[in-house]
């Protein structure tokens, strides 16, 4: 027997025995340590006829690779074997709970509002605000409803201390004339805001949220009003199918002025938009009234257009199914959880009004 | 406004029924709020005769009956009743009728394991009776089986909500021709009437020329000999119907024409009349007592009907006692009056009187309906009452103010979007009473005189379009064009701050803009409280100049609840005047209670200042604010723990003021009652955020990644405690801004080991050079340097 194949058989046995690093790395030390057999073997190589060197040489480089890999792949066996061991061992109850971490949560008016600034700027409406505390001119007088006229008792208003003339607006409206007055046609906004009106009862809260819209250019007429209302209504509810109704009504800074119903049914308990043959009034509307341009500053014989009121919080009622508008403002911690958004849902266009 | 069938058909003649009138009604914009019944349908309660009562096989007290109702099987019926007994006549209520007293509607229903097909009622339960015990008893005939027990079901009504610009619908006339004119049935001719008025009314009546007075024309006609009494069954219940209570026929008949024809008119005892009526302005203090049984003291100026001792009542609002109609009332005047709209107005707010003659005049009433209202009345006194009537007497006049409108056929479809022809507009305008005269391309229209809304082109296009219909407007579908962008800078940080401030764990509230002054005082500058004149309730008194006010009241509701760990915001106006526009846009967020409570994992512990201090830097950080730019100090409000505050401003101390935050005063969460001693929070002032002049991608420069070793040295100093932890990590900073990247403290210690009124503070100070790997020797350089200045501005010591 050589002497290389013998070196061979008696590692390999060796090898095959060893159970630990430790004595895996003695191994490797005997072998290919600074005195090792495999690298004395490789020191001698030089004493070696040269016409048997080559083959020696061939034969020694064939075992050192051959015991190299062994080792290493002995050596992975030992590192997987002690890893393992340890896993066994290593546990914890994944059931219990993390650490503290806090949820908000986003208004449901202020989600709506979000929605419904979604879907008019969709068809190219910027937003517009105004105050909250307002002169009786442009609450009222520049909106076709002078004093004394009974118009105004449609709007129970409150006054402030300071003055008369100014109280809190009891519409979104006035945002119309400040719209006009600060710039030139065409008009096309949104502007959604705080009202106010002097009502506290189980079905009105004495402050609610509208949106205004306003479009004036030179050749928009009833059937634009329409066609946005009827887009808008659909985007909102996100229903396929929507049953609306345009009724005359009467606001004196509109003309023709319409109260705009749609269509619904109670199913299962549950309020159910664009279908059935139930009318719930959702919003007022109707084409700018001439004298309303002319306090303005806007000319009427060019110009006209269409304007409309919606009560925010009674969208979100509709949609999500509130019932009670009063609790909107109760702030009670409960009801803002469970009515309450998620702030990363933000509406969108391309990734849909809600989850 | 409410109206019946048989009345509309007094005015029109139409095969419509009353769903169908409806319906019109509210598409014509008489808006039908709802259809009454003057009872609950009471059809189906039947004359019934019990043939067989046995006892209940499974309970003592029930009765099992089969009752005869008039058809060809008797039903089975349950009933409680003791006197519930064979051949008795009773009444019956099928599956489906409606019980008057409970307003239940009856179901089969298995009582004791027996099916119940309907109901023998009692008197109670029929809303005749308080007799609970027993059924009734009828006193009927075999043929009577099957009846209706109810004679009179009653007439349905419609309510219908009139616009204030439509005071001609106020009156049953009037809504008559509205539906006349779209179409649905035609208006009938008002009756001519001959009646034999032979002598001329014996009280003389006079209007005073004077300035703002308040009647146009008062007309009137004397009855005499009348008989009053109470009113026929017809006119009591039209009476009823309106939801009026029947007084006598003098009265009734008032009413009858006032909602009739939109007519208001009015009845003296002419007995009771001091020699004459003089229409005039008030004076300051005379006084009266009106029908309503107050008494009113009046201000000058208001529109007075007096005789020689003074006032008999306010023209067109209400009537007085001293000269009211009675039973025993021999002779009459009759009043018919055009008053003004807006001193009626003024008049009724300043006394606060609302009355259906008000609600007219201050609207509008036809001034040519004098006559007409004179006529009715008259007629219907005269048939009820008897009497003989004198000569109308009409005095006064008023210009007719009405003004020929010019409408352009083509107007009509540029505003409204379809076309409409000369011949319908002519049709639709001239049923509706208005006279018109084609001229080319223009028509001339004079609106009637019962329609002061009309007054311009417009007003005729809304007309014309209401009665076409607006289902024929047609339908466009709206363009996508943007005019500008959607929102501009201040409206996007409000709706990113909004998101960022709830990503952190916020709950966002939504609150009244006013709120209770005792509590806003504390979290107030103002000199001034912004007080409402009329709030909602006392505890509601003023615009909140801060968030904090409703968010302390919210956080006390919901601790008081049980929910002692609170965070809450709210983000919106608070007010800084009076006047439009003196309003700030903040947020407001407040934190209560504890970060963890009871955790297996973590310590229990409360929320902090470091918490809430977070949440407003990485809000302003989110919001595009750089936090290098960002400088704390201590220079916070009066509502914050003076020690535990901070103000956040922009660039320096005496920079924009972006944030507040800190622990809510002590003193103000104990008199708030707030249930905790841990009240946090910030107010981020949003106004004060300045927009960035570029856009991001223009701002940020290029990024230049570093190859060499980053270095971390910690350094421990003993510094006078008055210096803090912000200004020693600016100062390191500044030594070497290309060098040091960041400094961080990862202790502050005072206490044992270390002299009072100094502190112990460490840090790290992480080296990134960028362009050479540091050596031993840069290192310990830049080490020196930092103790060394560190040492020199602050005196403090190295720490070993």
């Amino acid at each position: 027997m050589s002497e290389i194949k013998k070196i061979k058989e008696e590692y390999l046995l060796k090898l095959d025995q060893v159970l630990d690093q430790n004595k895996l790395n003695e191994i490797k030390t005997e072998l290919f340590g600074k005195n090792g057999i495999i690298s004395n073997k490789f020191k001698q190589l030089g004493l070696i006829g040269e016409d048997k060197r080559k083959e020696f040489a061939s034969e020694l480089n064939f075992l050192k690779s051959e015991l190299q890999e062994l080792i290493s792949k002995k050596n992975e066996n030992i590192e997987n074997q002690e890893i393992n061991k340890k896993l066994k061992d290593d546990n914890i109850d994944v059931t219990l709970p993390g650490r503290t971490y806090f949820v908000g949560k986003i208004h449901p008016v202020s989600q709506v509002i979000d929605e419904v600034t979604s879907i008019f700027s969709e068809i190219g409406f910027s937003v517009e605000e105004g105050p909250d505390v307002e002169s009786e001119y442009y609450n009222f007088s520049a909106l076709n409803t002078p004093e004394d006229h009974p118009a105004r008792d449609m709007h129970d208003t409150f006054y402030l201390e300071h003055s008369k003339d100014l109280l809190l607006r009891t519409h979104t409206s006035p945002v119309q004339i400040r719209t006009m007055l600060k710039g030139k046609p065409p008009f096309k906004i949104i502007a959604p805001g705080r009202t106010y009106r002097h009502d506290s009862d189980q079905t009105h809260s004495p402050m609610f949220h509208q949106l205004e819209g306003l479009h004036i250019d030179k050749n928009i007429n009833m059937g634009h009003l329409k066609g946005c209302l009827y887009y808008f209504v659909k985007k909102f509810f996100e229903v396929d199918k929507v049953k609306i109704r345009f009724r005359p009504s009467h606001f004196p800074f509109t003309e023709p002025s319409a109260e705009v119903d749609i269509g619904y049914k109670i199913q299962d308990g549950k309020i159910k938009i664009g279908e059935g043959d139930k009318w719930l009034e959702i919003l007022g509307c109707g084409m700018v009234h001439p004298n309303v341009l002319k306090n303005a500053k806007v000319n009427p014989n060019q110009y006209q257009g269409y304007a409309f009121g919606v009560g925010i919080d009674r969208l979100a009622m509709l949609k999500y199914g509130i019932n009670d508008l009063r609790a909107f403002f109760e702030s009670d911690i409960r009801w803002l959880e469970f009515y309450g958004f998620d702030p990363l849902d933000v509406p969108t266009n391309y990734r849909g009004l809600s989850r | 406004m409410i109206t019946s069938l048989s009345w509309l058909k007094n005015h029109l003649a139409t095969k419509a029924n009353l769903n169908q009138i409806a319906e019109r009604l509210t598409e014509i914009g008489l808006e039908v709020e709802n259809i009454k019944s003057s009872n609950i349908n009471l059809d189906n309660f039947i004359v019934c005769k019990i043939v067989k009562s046995q006892k209940h096989p499974n309970a003592d007290k029930l009765k099992l009956c089969d009752v005869d109702i008039g058809s060809e099987n008797l039903v089975k019926v349950v009933c409680g009743a003791q006197n519930a007994r064979d051949g008795l006549f009773a009444v019956y209520a099928p599956p489906g009728a409606v019980i008057p007293k409970t307003n239940l509607k009856l179901k089969v229903a298995k009582i004791r394991g027996i099916e119940s097909h309907g109901m023998l009622c009692s008197g109670y339960e029929l809303d005749e009776t308080s007799d609970k015990e027993g059924i009734i008893e009828l006193n009927r005939k075999e043929k009577n089986i099957g009846d209706r027990y109810f004679k009179d079901a009653g007439e349905k009504t419609v309510d219908i909500a009139i616009t204030p610009n439509r005071p001609d619908c106020l009156g049953i006339r009037g809504i008559a021709r509205d539906l006349a004119s779209s179409g649905l049935g035609q208006l009938k001719k008002q009756p001519s009437i001959k009646i034999n008025q032979n002598f001329k009314n014996p009280i003389k009546i006079s209007i005073k020329k004077e300035k703002g007075r308040g009647c146009g024309i008062f007309g009137s006609v004397y009855i005499k000999n009348v008989q009053n009494k109470e009113s026929p069954e017809w006119l009591k219940k039209r009476i009823i119907s309106l939801g009026l209570k029947p007084i006598s026929a003098i009265v009734d008949v008032t009413n009858y024409v006032m909602f009739d024809l939109n007519r208001p008119l009015h009845a003296y005892d002419a007995d009771k009349i001091d020699q004459e009526i003089i229409v005039r302005n008030s004076k300051k203090g005379e006084s009266f007592e009106a029908l309503d049984n107050k008494k009113y003291t009046l201000q000058n100026n208001m529109c007075a009907i007096s005789d020689k001792s003074g006032i008999l009542g306010l023209g067109g609002i209400i009537g007085g006692t001293r000269s009211g109609t009675e039973f025993s009332t021999k002779n009459i005047l009759l009043e018919s009056a055009y008053f003004f709209p807006s001193p009626i107005r003024k008049t009724s707010k300043a006394l606060n009187i609302d009355t259906d003659a008000k609600y007219r005049f201050e609207r509008g009433v036809d001034p040519n309906s004098i006559k007409l209202g004179l006529e009715l009345g008259m007629v219907l006194i005269l048939d009820i009452c008897g009497g003989r009537p004198s000569k109308f007497s009409i005095v006064g006049k008023i210009k007719d103010e009405r003004k020929i409108i010019y409408l352009e056929t083509k107007k009509f479809s540029k505003v409204i979007g379809f076309s409409i022809t000369s011949a319908e507009i002519k049709k639709i305008l001239t049923s509706l009473g208005c006279s018109l005269r084609v001229s080319g391309n223009k028509m001339k229209v004079l609106p009637p005189t019962w329609r002061p809304d009309i007054k311009e082109d417009i007003d005729l296009i809304e007309e014309l379009t209401r009665i076409k219909g607006y289902d024929k407007v047609p339908l466009i579908n709206p363009g996508k064009e943007n005019i500008k962008d959607t929102l501009n800078y201040k409206q996007k940080l409000f709706h990113f701050a909004q998101r960022s401030v709830a990503s952190k764990g916020y709950t966002e509230a939504v609150t009244w803009s006013f709120t209770d002054s005792k509590v806003d005082n504390f979290f107030s500058e103002l000199k001034n409280e912004i007080k409402l004149s009329n709030p909602i309730s006392s505890d509601l008194d003023v615009l909140r100049s801060s968030l904090y006010s409703n968010l302390m009241i919210s956080a006390k509701k919901n601790i008081h609840r049980n929910f002692e760990d609170l965070m809450l915001f709210e983000i919106g106006p608070v007010f800084k005047g009076s006047k439009p526009g003196e309003q700030a846009l903040m947020i407001g967020a407040i934190k209560t209670g504890k970060y963890s409570r009871k955790n297996w994992i973590e310590k229990e512990r409360n929320f902090d200042v470091y918490d809430i201090k977070n949440d407003v830097l990485r809000t302003l950080n989110e919001a595009g604010i750089d936090i290098d730019k960002i400088v704390v100090s201590n220079k916070t409000k009066k509502w914050y723990h003076p020690g535990r505050s901070g103000l956040l401003s922009l660039g320096s101390t005496s920079g924009p003021e972006l944030a507040y935050f800190g622990e809510i005063h002590p003193f103000i969460v104990k008199k708030l009652d707030l249930r905790t001693d841990n009240v946090l929070g910030f107010e981020i002032v949003l106004d004060n955020i300045p927009e960035s002049r570029k856009k991001i991608r223009e701002i940020k420069p290029k990024f230049i990644i570093s190859d060499y070793q980053k270095v971390v040295r910690d350094f421990a100093f003993v510094v006078d405690e008055k210096y803090s932890s912000g200004e020693i990590i600016n100062l390191v900073k500044k030594i070497d801004k290309e060098l040091i990247k960041d400094v961080r403290i990862f202790d502050v210690y005072q206490g044992d080991n270390i002299a009072s009124g100094k502190k112990s503070i460490a840090f790290n100070v992480i080296l990134e050079p960028k362009n050479k790997t540091l050596s031993d020797n840069d290192i310990e350089e830049i080490s020196k340097k930092i103790i060394s200045i560190v040492q020199k501005t602050t005196g403090a010591t190295l720490r070993s």
